[in-house]
């Protein structure tokens, strides 16, 4: 299930654009192939990020896996639930388990990411 | 996934497959990893009961009227102190005094043994104790790859399997063994198992594992019984504090400085191999020590992981994860003696931060009956 309306980054990242601030989170295709989350590292708000760098990290029971920026920005807020529910990424990826938001620096770079049927052909391939 | 030659298949892949899931290589095995996730199938086991497909573990025999002797000089323990039907957990060590595998060693009758080693040793131990028992009236007979196992584990462990067996369950010691039948299938039901449960290991033939699965898969339906990979078994014996080789056992290691040298048995008459090492390294005294630590900073401490006391930092986390039943990271580690002691603060590095942990006594579970 892939939605459509957001942009897809190659590592598995969703982002909705509304206005200038990119909410950011994991797709439960990523979600599935890790497992468990059971533990969430976030930036800090205030943090500039650029484009696809880790800026976090995401836990499963077996394995450490990093979470990458799909735009570059300012990071503006996150999620405050993920610290005591990191398993949010697991049940709702999409809604609840939304990860973070940036206050874009370069709304063009939205044109890197996939859309929804270019994320599908990915996993399709995998 | 396609097999390749170096690994292979246990008779229960079939099954895996269509249970969805996850598959993983480990010691030379495609393996389950999980079915339904991690944590579910751990919590089963924990509440209920977990069905483990086993058959990569190593089985071999030994039979002769100096069976009980030969293992006596070929391993740690005192296989010859075992009555009929009970077992030991065990070591062979180089002759150096580094483990070689942990074993469990069974004894079926006054001059046979089953000993159980690990998948990725079992071609190791097998050669190692035909070496060892050169001499010694004794024949051995490695029935690894035609042997299946399946564990039942969890408190309904009896519940489950007692149906389907003539061997009477309740009364059974912990670490003994009976044989009877399964099933319908004939199989050896041991009672010892690695999640820190109550529970039972059943070995039968790898023609007859199939049914022996099957039926205690549809015994459980009704009982909340789950397969559980190795995934799930990872987590349930560190929760257990139960050494994994390769993580907590090495060569490197002797086992006292694994927190086990109870199972070194000096008192036992004669020689056995590493006898002279172990002696030295026992008045020596440790290089390290295994600890067992809570972090109490927010991260999860893993294998390989530096720990790192003041200016010490020659500690190292040879295993790690959430405890679902705790809900803290725990973890196991080696570190200077010095620092060994329960409530010490130490601090893990994880990427470029230093967290917090703490010393505690293992297991960091025990279960209530």
């Amino acid at each position: 299930m892939v939605p459509q309306g957001l942009r897809y980054t190659k590592e598995h990242e969703w982002v909705r654009l509304e206005g200038d601030v990119a909410t950011v989170g994991i797709t439960d295709y990523a979600a599935h192939e890790l497992g468990d989350v059971v533990f969430v590292e976030l930036p800090e708000v205030g943090r500039t990020v650029a484009q696809l760098a880790p800026v976090g990290v995401i836990e499963s029971v077996k394995a450490v896996s990093d979470l990458f920026a799909p735009l570059a920005g300012e990071v503006v807020e996150t999620n405050p639930d993920l610290s005591g529910q990191p398993e949010l990424l697991n049940t709702d990826p999409f809604g609840a388990g939304w990860m973070l938001r940036i206050a874009v620096s370069d709304r063009s770079q939205l044109d890197n990411l996939l859309d929804a049927a270019g994320y599908e052909g990915l996993i399709a391939e995998s | 996934m396609a097999q390749t030659l170096e690994t292979r298949a246990t008779p229960l892949a079939d099954r895996h497959l269509a249970l969805g899931a996850r598959m993983v290589e480990f010691g030379g095995w495609m393996m389950p990893l999980s079915y339904g996730g991690i944590l579910e199938e751990h919590r089963a086991v924990r509440s209920n009961a977990g069905l483990f497909d086993l058959s990569h573990m190593g089985e071999l025999f030994l039979e002769g009227p100096q069976a009980a002797e030969a293992l006596g000089y070929a391993l740690v323990t005192n296989p010859a102190a075992l009555s009929v039907g009970r077992a030991h957990y065990s070591m062979i060590c180089f002759p150096e005094g580094g483990v070689l595998d942990d074993l469990i060693v069974y004894r079926l009758a006054p001059d046979r043994f089953m000993v159980v080693a690990n998948a990725s040793n079992a071609a190791a131990v097998s050669d190692a104790l035909a070496e060892r028992i050169e001499g010694y009236r004794v024949v051995l007979d490695d029935r690894s790859l035609a042997t299946g196992l399946v564990a039942i584990q969890g408190p309904r462990s009896v519940e489950i399997l007692q149906s389907l067996t003539d061997v009477d369950l309740a009364p059974m010691k912990y670490y003994s063994i009976a044989e009877g039948r399964v099933a319908g299938v004939r199989a050896l039901v041991a009672r010892t198992g690695y999640t820190g449960e109550d529970g039972f290991e059943v070995f039968a033939d790898v023609a007859s594992i199939g049914t022996v699965w099957d039926a205690v898969f549809a015994a459980g339906k009704l009982r909340e019984l789950v397969p559980v990979g190795l995934g799930a078994r990872d987590t349930l014996r560190l929760e257990a504090g139960m050494p994994l080789y390769g993580n907590e056992l090495g060569p490197d290691t002797t086992p006292f400085e694994a927190g086990l040298g109870r199972v070194v048995k000096f008192e036992k008459p004669g020689d056995f191999v590493a006898r002279q090492a172990l002696e030295k390294a026992n008045a020596e005294g440790p290089r390290k020590q295994l600890v067992g630590l809570v972090v109490t900073g927010r991260g999860i401490a893993r294998h390989g992981y530096q720990v790192l006391a003041g200016d010490d930092r020659s500690g190292v986390v040879t295993s790690g994860t959430m405890s679902p039943t705790l809900g803290k990271p725990i973890a196991m580690a080696y570190v200077a003696p010095a620092r060994a002691g329960v409530g010490t603060i130490l601090d893990v590095g994880v990427r470029d931060q230093r967290i917090s942990a703490e010393v505690v006594q293992l297991p960091f579970y025990k279960r209530r009956s």
